[in-house]
């Protein structure tokens, strides 16, 4: 019978079964144990997966500004713009107004309406992205370094402390033209703004029409005048429709942040599993190893061996760090949280550069096989090869790394709004803060259903991860078939 | 409330036909044989996330196109 790893049996349905420690396992132990030293050590993954995140950095906006005069008026707001506050719950109505306060004495964005509507959208997307500093409770931030570029004025180090963030994370200080907009820097569009430190108040919003899709412009006012910014960088470097900006941002954002946490926690807990495996050898897994025992034997036996029958060992490396590594970020997203809180892996660029490494690992490893099927599949009229099978198989060739990047983007990225979204009955049925017993209705309503989605991102976590994994063990193992007639 | 809005629901409804096909016959397929649960098991897993990304890909083109 085929030995499932208990820990799996509770997702997929089998029955519970205490782990036993099979002969075949202790024969295994040496290849085990040098799999998981190398999950940490093994330096061809490493090297890949630096250059392939550098490659993703350099990806961001690093092209010139495009056509805006750098003007130190901004037009005036020529359609509703509100403070950036209208989705403000109860407690920051007072900040609230004296955003709108600013706003409407200097002239660039018109107040806000004095009730302003729940936008829960919004709300969801402002949270499942990424920023430069992470907010913990309050006005209480953990300040992170922010390392920016524009070709005009060149380098600029600092942290997100000296933008002096209150409320939602927009900062009342600029640096070097550099301002904090709902926890993300943005720069000022005036080349002639001060450098150093300057105090700044708002900033307001207003929505235009850019190449037929409506854009949030947001402004800031300083010594009395009022500065259009640009928009905050995007990592599809404006291909997407963000449009592209003026400077780069290399910062440790709030993503990078909890990336680099999870990498550290793994690594410490993989290097005591395997030291354990060199210190009880020959004894029954306990402890830490206990738990991490299974989950490996089962990307090995469920996983590789029977995607990739010969060589699965070349690949286990990539397998097992692949796994953990999503496995990981998925669950420390799930924490509602400080250490969690950060959407890594529904952050488009992460899956995308995992995918890419899935992608360069079956083709390098591809054989004459795999490829002959692509670009001349045999036993195929040659007029239907040229017309259809190769046009298909190469586009295939492509379009296997996009869905993967796609299915775990859009798998985490749904169950964050649809948590989101769930929270958000609370303040869409409070009339956001305004109805006592609105907010009640809805929190009955929102904290079961909450509870149930975050059951059901608990499954999700591991099946993207499983998923993720044995789909790249599905193209490795196309790589590396040899031909059978 | 526009056209993409419409196309990410058709979308959802082929994936949905599909994974329903497949958690029915995996369902069948498990009765008859339970002790191949194991093999059906994987085959579903990869047969629904292949349908998924051909939903998704709908999908995306259909947020950035429409």
């Amino acid at each position: 019978m085929r030995r499932i790893p208990h820990f799996f049996r509770i997702f997929f349905g089998g029955s519970f079964r205490k782990p036993i420690v099979d002969c075949t396992f202790a024969a295994d132990l040496n290849s085990l144990y040098s799999s998981l030293g190398m999950i940490a050590l093994r330096k061809f993954y490493i090297v890949l997966v630096f250059s392939a995140l550098s490659l993703a950095a350099f990806g961001q906006n690093n092209h010139t500004d495009h056509d805006h005069t750098g003007g130190s008026h901004a037009e005036p707001a020529t359609e509703a713009a509100h403070s950036d506050e209208s989705h403000a719950d109860a407690g920051h109505a007072d900040a609230a107004e004296a955003a709108h306060g600013e706003g409407e004495s200097h002239g660039c964005g018109h107040p806000a309406e004095e009730n302003p509507e729940f936008n829960a959208s919004e709300t969801a997307l402002h949270h499942i992205a990424d920023a430069n500093a992470i907010h913990i409770v309050g006005d209480v931030y953990l300040h992170l370094p922010c390392i920016l570029y524009a070709p005009s004025a060149g380098w600029t180090f600092t942290t997100t402390s000296a933008f002096h963030p209150h409320h939602h994370g927009n900062g009342t200080m600029a640096v070097d033209g550099y301002v904090l907009v709902h926890g993300n820097v943005m720069r000022v569009k005036d080349e002639n703004f001060p450098k150093g430190e300057v105090a700044v108040t708002g900033p307001t919003h207003e929505e235009r029409e850019v190449n037929g899709k409506p854009k949030m412009i947001y402004f800031v006012q300083a010594n009395g005048n009022c500065y259009e910014l640009d928009a905050k960088t995007s990592y599809d470097g404006g291909m997407l429709g963000g449009g592209i900006t003026s400077f780069s941002d290399f910062s440790i954002t709030r993503n990078v942040f909890t990336m680099l946490l999870t990498v550290l926690l793994l690594f410490f807990v993989f290097r005591a599993v395997a030291k354990s495996y060199k210190t009880r050898d020959g004894m029954a897994p306990k402890g830490l190893q206990n738990f991490f025992e299974p989950l490996v034997t089962f990307i090995r036996d469920d996983v590789a061996k029977p995607n990739i029958p010969k060589r699965y060992d070349e690949f286990m490396p990539f397998l097992l760090s692949v796994f953990f590594f999503i496995l990981g970020l998925n669950l420390i997203g799930q924490i509602p949280f400080f250490p969690g809180s950060a959407n890594v892996t529904g952050n488009l660029s992460i899956t995308l550069v995992l995918a890419v490494i899935t992608f360069i690992i079956t083709n390098l490893k591809g054989n004459k096989h795999y490829w002959e099927h692509i670009f001349w599949m045999p036993g195929v009229p040659t007029v239907l090869k040229v017309l259809i099978i190769t046009p298909i198989e190469i586009l295939g060739l492509f379009l296997k790394p996009f869905t993967l990047m796609l299915r775990l983007f859009a798998n985490v990225t749904a169950g964050h709004i649809v948590i989101i979204s769930f929270v958000s009955l609370i303040f869409i049925f409070g009339d956001a803060g305004e109805s006592m017993s609105g907010t009640a209705i809805g929190a009955a309503a929102s904290i079961p259903l909450t509870l149930f989605m975050m059951a059901l991102e608990l499954l999700v976590a591991f099946l993207q991860a499983y998923i993720f994994t044995m789909l790249s063990a599905v193209y490795f193992g196309m790589a590396t078939e040899e031909a059978h007639h | 409330m526009n056209l993409a809005t419409i196309g990410a629901g058709l979308a959802a409804i082929g994936a949905g036909l599909g994974i329903g096909l497949i958690g029915g016959k995996a369902t069948e397929a498990i009765a008859r044989q339970p002790e191949a649960l194991g093999d059906i098991r994987g085959i579903v897993i990869l047969t629904a996330a292949l349908i998924e990304g051909a939903a998704l890909v709908c999908m995306v083109l259909s947020f950035f196109v429409g």
